[in-house]
């Protein structure tokens, strides 16, 4: 077809071999860059690379420490620590994560609110190729199925790991608070700090509420290390070297299981709240408030749907009334105001007035009622506070004036959060001239006063501030500050009672007094307690306490049975015994009850019928 | 002369010892001694490592000697067709193969967003891209050869509309890493052909200056995230920077003498991805360190210049230029797999020549050193 001649072969010979060279020579300069390359980095970098790969295969994992146990005074456990499955996902392992989680879905079902919650976990992980939860609790069959359909399913696994339980449940769910998963904000604050940054690095819980938040340090432990070579897909090839996670402590709480369930079965269907403190220790025996809600629902994240119904419901579970309730201390405050007027001279046990049923101030047209409309005509000290006589205080209230009362009260406690470790308690309201000037831009008129003779106007206390001031006066004014931590594994603890000063009475003798009055508010023929003599099985001194509910007009209307029943006087009680020898401080608090004579009072009795009892018994 | 050493150093073949009358012997097979035996001896080496890479899978080391022994076998039945077999099936072969690439575009298989393969009823499934890779080069050969070298411009742009259309097709798959090889495959035996350096130089310029639009009209976003992942690969460290990072570790980990056979963490423990296919050199460099791959690269070079020897011992200008084309691939494939495992390149996936698992990848190589063969060892009666 063509024909070239011998010279022209030549030729074509002579230009391959030229172009051949000239390939040859950039072949060769390119192998050199390769060796140039390959030298740089195994030479040149290959410390680097020997840390980076040493980095890759051995891993320094933390091991988060078992969180310490909580027991109550009996030495009954109230919060443990008991072994769940979760489902964990490592999303760096997965090819589809959709088609892996509708996967999981028919074999096990994950529900919608599991993969929001995953998403966001997922979202704010720590570092990656960290197992991410997908589903909690996973029962015996589901981890079978999950396991079985294992190799379609890479980066799933099955995780065991110690979760919160709260056996108590609802009785315990305010005071001791709920652990759940570490927030953003949280992580944000442990990670400031090198030092927590590193104790929880292994951690997933954090104490969120109430004796779980305040005793987190105690709880917490030390993390464990454990260096261990992995592969690529973060599975444990060895372990070279561990160190053990050191164990939270466990710590015993005042908190006597009995009472605090007893409490709870005697308020059901109530609202209220009941603290009781061991009087010789400060200790708070009781600290319950009602409705209740489970805390274990927390501890893992609770569904939207339970929380809602919790948020929504009109009678408050997740408020804590104990130590958030704040409600004027009606007429148990009249022995600490008596104890006023006493200690001030301006009255004495045998001075008496005559009461018409209604109190007037000078150049003042009010007329301040008595709750008894006829009055309860000529009573002393006692008798007012036995019958709880309105009149009389409001005299007294006014005698001593606010100066006078105002820091007499605040020995007691009242207006301050006193609490050695109650968290999150408010300080109530203990209003005088200054605070009232600050607060309102307005004078303290007398008025003001005459309301505070009865407990009510500005004034506001929790039934934990109750309960402290009613072991004050129970202990003669020495002050044991309420706490509720006992031990720390087996060592009691012995913390000081700080530098509150205790109250000294020019005439210890109106303490017994003022006990004697007190008792005869339940033994008393009109004692206004008088219903619980039947079940009177100790010495016991009391005070009753009507409180008006605030903040509804007297004419507006309502209609609804419910609403009407929430505009009934909140009913408190205050209690110690036994009297000559106290033990055993109480104040309980029903909104809406009414009666404090038959509702707090009695409920209040059987607390101290069943400690006093279990203690003997 | 300059070939005069060249031909001293790289072939040798005019002492009439043992060696040498085994040599005479290959020939009258017409295979070549010393590049058969180069490549059993990279053949065996590449087993070694593949048992590494691949987790100490005995099966896998197994198949892949079958496509070794198949691939030898194709590639000595290569080594005896005449050369002017292959100067006759050319155009058809390219016919073929372009009507192949059109049909992997309408009715192809594959995976990760790329169609790569032709699965017809009756056939086994198969790459038409590889097959391009070798009858593309040898569709230019025999078109340059039909004319005077060096040659025409109107010659030379038909040549460039032969390798542009099978080009095309591949980019379309999307492969970019594969239509760079043939491309270059078939601009190679231009070069042989003596296009001349003006055309030459303002060629690449033309290259160099078209590249930005390149990337905004032709280049796939998953392309465009390997040059940028190339460009900085710890900017997605868990990403598509992963691969590039582990195996920089590897390669860098394995310093002098490496870590000894077996005993790389990178590979064992399966941080190294891919480290039975493209990422295999790492294994090598992080078990046998830089000795190592100085022995390999010492091996793919006196291969590749006893090729390139052989090739300008060709009787006919189609031979030389089809074998030259053919063993400068062999070794841009050798320095795009070696400079994308160390970070020098972005991450094409182009396999490390006989060393990588694969049985097409093999087998294809294996009949171009057998055409290679065929074209260096006929002479004409």
């Amino acid at each position: 077809m063509w024909e070239h001649s011998f010279r022209d072969k030549a030729a074509e010979r002579r230009l391959f071999r030229s172009r051949a060279i000239v390939l040859a020579l950039v072949i060769l300069a390119l192998t050199a860059a390769l060796i140039w390359r390959m030298t740089y980095l195994q030479i040149t970098l290959h410390e680097k690379y020997k840390d980076l790969s040493e980095n890759n295969r051995i891993q320094l994992r933390p091991i988060a420490p078992n969180r310490g146990l909580i027991y109550d005074r009996n030495g009954i456990l109230l919060a443990e620590n008991v072994p769940s499955y979760s489902l964990t996902v490592v999303p760096e392992r997965v090819h589809d994560m959709d088609q892996t989680i509708a996967f999981l879905d028919s074999l096990i079902g994950i529900s919608e609110r599991d993969r929001e919650q995953f998403e966001k976990r997922e979202r704010y992980r720590r570092r990656p190729y960290e197992p991410i939860v997908l589903r909690h609790k996973l029962s015996e069959d589901e981890i079978a199925q999950v396991m079985v359909n294992r190799y379609y399913l890479p980066g799933v696994d099955v995780e065991a790991q110690l979760v919160r339980h709260y056996p108590q449940g609802e009785a315990f769910a305010h005071v001791l608070g709920y652990v759940g998963r570490i927030n953003q904000g949280e992580q944000t604050k442990l990670d400031a700090d090198p030092e927590t940054k590193r104790r929880y690095s292994a951690t997933r819980y954090i104490g969120k509420l109430g004796a779980e938040k305040q005793y987190e340090a105690d709880l917490h432990g030390e993390v464990g290390y454990q260096k261990v070579e992995t592969n690529a897909r973060g599975r444990i090839i060895q372990v070279i070297e561990q160190q053990d996670p050191v164990p939270g402590s466990d710590i015993t709480l005042h908190l006597d299981s009995r009472l605090q369930t007893l409490a709870q079965k005697e308020m059901q269907g109530m609202r209220g709240a009941l603290v009781a403190i061991e009087v010789a220790t400060g200790g708070i025996l009781s600290l319950y408030s009602n409705p209740s809600f489970d805390p274990n629902l927390f501890v893992t994240g609770i569904s939207h749907k339970d929380y809602s119904a919790l948020r929504d419901n009109p009678d408050l579970p997740l408020f804590d009334r104990t130590i958030r309730g704040q409600y004027p201390p009606a007429s148990t405050l009249k022995p600490f105001i008596g104890l006023a007027a006493l200690d001030a001279g301006i009255t004495n046990w045998q001075e008496t007035i005559n009461d018409q049923g209604w109190f007037q101030l000078e150049n003042d047209d009010r007329l301040y009622r008595d709750w008894k409309r006829t009055g309860h005509g000529i009573v002393n000290m006692e008798r007012a506070i036995v019958e709880s006589c309105d009149t009389y205080f409001y005299e007294m209230a006014v005698r001593s004036g606010i100066d006078t009362l105002s820091p007499f009260l605040g020995q007691f406690g009242y207006g301050r959060d006193m609490t050695l470790d109650v968290i999150n308690a408010l300080p109530g309201l203990l209003p005088s001239r200054d605070w009232k000037k600050q607060r309102h831009k307005s004078f303290w008129y007398a008025g003001d006063t005459v309301n505070m003779g009865i407990g009510q106007g500005y004034m506001l206390a929790t039934p934990l501030q109750m309960a402290t001031a009613t072991a004050v006066l129970a202990n003669r004014g020495v002050w044991k500050v309420p706490r509720l931590i006992y031990a720390h594994n087996d060592t009691i603890d012995d913390i000081p009672h700080g530098d509150i000063p205790d109250i000294k009475l020019k005439d210890p003798a109106n303490w017994d007094r003022m006990y004697h009055a007190m008792q005869e508010v339940i033994t008393g023929l009109h004692g206004t307690a008088r219903r619980l003599l039947p079940n009177l099985q100790y010495p016991m001194a009391g005070k009753t306490g009507t409180a008006q509910v605030v903040g509804i007009k007297q004419d507006e209307e309502y209609d609804s049975e419910a609403l009407r029943e929430r505009l009934r006087d909140h009913a408190l009680f205050i209690a110690f015994a036994p009297v000559e020898k106290p033990e055993i401080a109480i104040a309980v608090v029903i909104e809406n009850g009414e009666s404090a004579g038959r509702t707090a009072g009695p409920i209040a009795q059987s607390i101290i019928n069943e400690y006093l009892g279990g203690a003997e018994g | 002369m300059a070939s005069t050493d060249f031909s001293r150093t790289i072939g040798g073949h005019h002492h009439q010892h043992g060696f040498g009358r085994s040599q005479a012997l290959f020939a009258r097979v017409h295979l070549d001694l010393p590049l058969t035996l180069l490549i059993l001896l990279l053949a065996c080496g590449g087993l070694l490592i593949l048992y590494s890479g691949s987790a100490q899978d005995l099966n896998m080391v197994k198949r892949q000697a079958i496509h070794f022994g198949i691939g030898l076998s194709v590639m000595v039945f290569a080594a005896q067709l005449p050369p002017r077999i292959y100067q006759n099936i050319a155009p058809w072969a390219y016919a073929v193969g372009v009507i192949a690439l059109i049909g992997v575009l309408v009715m192809g298989v594959g995976a990760k967003g790329a169609q790569r393969w032709l699965a017809l009823p009756g056939l086994p499934r198969f790459q038409p891209s590889e097959l391009v890779k070798l009858a593309l080069p040898l569709t230019v050969a025999w078109y340059m050869a039909r004319h005077p070298v060096p040659p025409r411009f109107s010659h030379l742009v038909k040549a460039i509309i032969i390798i542009g259309l099978p080009t095309v097709l591949i980019l379309r798959q999307p492969d970019l890493g594969t239509s760079i090889l043939i491309f270059a495959s078939g601009a190679l035996v231009l070069f042989f052909a003596g296009m001349s350096w003006a055309l030459i130089l303002s060629a690449i310029g033309l290259v160099a200056a078209s590249a930005p639009l390149m990337w905004f009209f032709v280049m796939r976003d998953y392309q465009k995230q390997r040059v940028l992942t190339f460009l900085n690969p710890e900017s997605d460290p868990l990403g598509s920077g992963w691969n590039i990072i582990q195996s920089k570790t590897a390669i860098g980990s394995g310093g002098i003498d490496g870590k000894g056979f077996l005993q790389g963490t990178q590979s064992q423990l399966e941080f190294l991805p891919e480290s039975h296919t493209d990422f295999i050199i790492a294994v090598l460099a992080e078990e046998l360190g830089l000795i190592g791959v100085l022995i390999l690269l010492a091996i793919y070079s006196l291969i590749i210049m006893r090729c390139l020897y052989l090739s300008s011992q060709c009787e006919t200008l189609f031979g030389r230029l089809l074998s030259g084309s053919l063993s400068v691939t062999f070794f841009i494939y050798v320095f795009v797999n070696i400079g994308m495992v160390s970070g020098i390149l972005p991450v094409v996936g182009v396999p490390l020549p006989l060393v990588s698992y694969g049985g097409t990848s093999v087998v294809s190589l294996l009949t171009a050193f057998g055409v290679l063969m065929s074209m260096a060892t006929h002479r004409q009666r």
